[in-house]
């Protein structure tokens, strides 16, 4: 049947490239907001924010433990999900701690931003620190509740289809709860008097102070918008894959070439680079061999995995994409540097 | 506290606590530390003549060792005759089509200027060469790789004395870094920190996975030595010699012959460790010295005057007709080159390239910190950051094993608390590090050893 051979391969594509795509690039964009708010805002490139996922998706893991030990769950949901909310707030209140003692006295001193990075690069180091003495530096699966939505088995028996295809529950709750959080992200930076406040402070510093605007509450508010954004992406991350802080500490390049990508300091590209970056890692690295058996009559059958580029070079994808941008459009898909 | 003074008493610090690691632990370990100590010194020079001297801010110091380590292994190592016979030609060529290819993407990206018929021909490119490339580099790989796999299964080097290497890795790094900087610095200084940081990952993911080329994660062990085998040592009448007439007094308190023999050899399989030691340290501090001499020379030029006006204050320079984008290139080739000479002589120390060993904190943020906490702009800053650091990183496990042990000082053996902090003493280190930067950042922005300004 020539018409099941074309649903086939469209199955086969979306189980492995589209669905995985979807729910990572979510988690990148997330992250990746978090990172470019920071950057429009407090105006550095913030080194230390991979670990400030990995220190958010710690907390979420010991509220989440705190919780089933004490026999309190989410029904289908993962447990993690009611641990969020508490995780965000120790860890907008650890952020807010580290800009009082380190990042602020920079900012009274009016220091280049090189040496804001440079003075990241020091959080990193002990927010590496506190997070494998608290937790340890292995690997760690904290998702409970029900599994799959969709399981491949089932699909393929209802649609009587050779290809099957699976949707985690984790995947679905990935992509609800981003959407969620850029679009009321979205909506307080344009619209309440916070945001375009935060806006007209990353704009023109001078001009908002002229007109009345509070700096060091655009600072904090920055902070826990951070937070909350990065405690999230680390959370569904974890949830979807597994919690390591170096695995975490590796998400930092594809954050910044996301971030890049779409335009450095603007929200949008933030979300397209997010989105960008995650679809080229899977649909480059994916071994097209078996979509063009389903599509292509036999005597055109090719005989290589047809694959772009090895599975070993997934995490490089995100740089070479990342020094493309830099050479031919510098400034990123969305025109960005300010929030 | 003068400045004059802070170098001497920095360095007599350092060489205390060089020594008192010397008698509490063993000459041994104080050596092997000074070893490390004297490379990170030179990859610390490297990064400050980038940073200090021209305002760079490269993250992709690992990328650039690892280099100088690749090229330690294709210099030494004896090359594979049956791997070039069998799949050397399609290498070649595939090196060729890689070349051509690369050569004609730059010459339409230059010189067509039909936006369409650009794009066009750049597709097209890509797509011919991708497909030439494959038609030649699967199948050759896979017999490179199928000789002998346990043991070689890469094309192997030039078969040179490894000594070579530390030059030709400062050629090859300044080639890598020529290509990176006409990519990357145009870009703003943070912009490039991220760039190089991300072509460093790239650098090591090719080091990682090309096997016919590196082994990948395999490694290549066994590397030949610039300076003679312990064994060889051991079995040498003068080495003998020396050994009892450093030790006759010693010697010559002990009465029975066989406790005289007994004493005389582990004297000597002692001796012939800390004496390999000391050759690598001798070798290693000339090329430190003459990294040092040669680029105070160059600081103290009308081209480091140059370069110094130029991170200061570019438009000023750019005014006074100075090329910020070439003087850059030329500084950023310079630095790499150096990270380059002591990437290849680490992987002589070790004996081994161990591609997955390369990790972004050790490579890259740790030499970091050795130029800014040593003093940023200043050479012997660098040099004294890279003692210090090291010596740190090196000895803070068991400071923190011991801090930990005092903490959970009276609490049970089995006492989970205090498993799991003895367990974490590891981590104590990135604290440390970390606590040091921002110390330094915030009370001794110019480090302990400072630029000197010179006033006319």
């Amino acid at each position: 049947m020539e018409n099941f051979e074309f649903i086939n391969a469209m199955v086969l594509l979306a189980n492995f490239v589209i669905v995985p795509a979807l729910s990572y690039g979510s988690q990148l964009a997330l992250a990746t907001l978090s990172l470019t708010i920071i950057y429009g805002v407090l105006r550095f490139s913030n080194f230390a924010q991979a670990d400030w996922m990995s220190f958010g998706t710690m907390a979420t893991i010991l509220f989440t433990w705190l919780f089933q030990s004490a026999g309190i769950n989410a029904g289908i949901l993962p447990t993690a999900l009611l641990a969020l909310p508490f995780a965000i707030i120790v860890t907008a209140l650890f952020c807010l701690l580290i800009d009082r003692s380190v990042y602020s006295f920079y900012r009274r001193q009016k220091s280049q931003p090189i040496v804001l990075m440079i003075v990241s690069v020091g959080v990193m180091f002990i927010l590496q620190a506190v997070v494998r003495f608290i937790i340890g530096p292995n690997d760690r699966k904290f998702f409970d509740g029900e599994k799959y939505i969709v399981h491949a088995l089932d699909f393929k028996n209802y649609f009587g289809l050779e290809e099957g295809l699976t949707i985690k529950s984790t995947q679905l709750i990935t992509v609800i709860v981003a959407l969620v959080a850029m679009i009321s992200l979205f909506y307080f930076l344009q619209k309440t008097k916070l945001g375009k406040s935060m806006r007209a402070y990353s704009n023109n510093e001078d001009l908002a102070l002229l007109s009345g605007i509070n700096p060091e509450k655009i600072v904090i508010v920055t902070w826990i918008i951070s937070s909350i954004l990065i405690t999230t992406a680390g959370v569904l991350y974890g949830l979807d894959k597994s919690f390591k802080p170096f695995t975490y500490f590796n998400l930092l390049l594809p954050m910044f070439a996301a971030a890049i990508v779409g335009g450095i300091g603007s929200p949008i590209g933030a979300v397209i680079g997010g989105y960008v970056i995650a679809f080229s890692e899977i649909t480059l690295t994916y071994a097209y061999k078996k979509f063009f058996v389903y599509l292509l009559p036999e005597s055109l059958e090719p005989s290589g995995l047809m694959q772009v580029l090895s599975t070993d070079y997934k995490f490089a994808i995100s740089f070479i994409i990342l020094v493309i941008v830099l050479i031919v459009r510098p400034t990123g898909i969305v025109r960005g540097k300010i929030i | 506290m003068n400045d004059e003074l802070r170098a001497p008493i920095a360095f007599a610090i350092m060489g205390i606590l060089l020594a008192i690691v010397g008698f509490t632990q063993s000459w041994s370990v104080s050596l092997s530390v000074i070893n490390l100590c004297i490379i990170s010194s030179i990859m610390a020079i490297g990064v400050n003549l980038q940073w200090g001297y021209g305002g760079l801010f490269n993250a992709g110091v690992m990328g650039f060792t690892a280099l100088g380590g690749l090229t330690a292994v294709l210099v030494s190592h004896d090359p594979i005759y049956e791997a070039w016979d069998k799949a050397g030609v399609g290498i070649v060529i595939s090196a060729i089509i890689f070349v051509l290819s690369i050569t004609a993407l730059l010459f339409v990206f230059r010189n067509i200027e039909n936006k369409q018929i650009k794009n066009t021909l750049i597709i097209l490119i890509i797509v011919f060469g991708l497909i030439g490339i494959n038609n030649f580099y699967g199948p050759s790989i896979d017999i490179i790789e199928s000789i002998n796999p346990a043991k070689t299964g890469f094309l192997g080097g030039l078969g040179l004395p490894i000594i070579f290497s530390w030059l030709i890795a400062a050629i090859v790094a300044g080639l890598v870094a020529w290509v990176i900087g006409k990519i990357t610095l145009r870009l703003r200084s943070d912009y490039l920190a991220i760039a190089t940081l991300g072509i460093s990952e790239i650098v090591i993911a090719v080091v990682k996975h090309e096997d016919w080329l590196s082994r990948g994660v395999k490694n290549v062990s066994g590397l030949d030595r610039p300076v003679p085998y312990e064994i060889e040592l051991q079995q040498s009448e003068w080495f003998l010699n020396l050994v009892e007439r450093i030790n006759f007094s010693k010697l010559e308190a002990i009465q029975s012959f066989s406790s005289k023999q007994d004493l005389l050899n582990d004297l000597v399989i002692d001796s012939s460790g800390i004496f390999v030691k000391l050759c690598y340290a001798g070798l290693f501090f000339s090329v430190l010295l003459l990294i040092f001499y040669l680029s105070q020379l160059a600081l103290n030029s009308p081209w480091g005057r140059m370069l110094r006006a130029i991170r200061d204050n570019e438009e000023a320079a750019s005014a006074m007709g100075k090329n910020i984008f070439a003087q850059h290139l030329q500084i950023f080739i310079i630095g790499s080159a150096i990270i380059g000479i002591a990437g290849a002589m680490l992987t002589t120390l070790d004996g081994q390239f161990t591609p997955g060993s390369y990790r972004p904190l050790r490579f890259t943020f740790i030499i970091w910190l050795m130029v800014i906490i040593g003093g940023s702009g200043n050479n012997l800053g660098s040099i004294f950051g890279g003692f210090f650091i090291w010596f740190i990183w090196i000895e803070a496990e068991p400071l923190s094993i011991g801090f930990m042990n005092m903490l959970a000082g009276g609490l049970e053996y089995d006492n989970p608390l205090r498993m799991h902090l003895l367990g974490s003493a590891a981590h104590l280190r990135l604290f440390i590090m970390g606590l040091l930067l921002l110390l330094a950042l915030r009370f001794m922005p110019r480090g302990v050893i400072p630029e000197k300004i010179q006033k006319k």
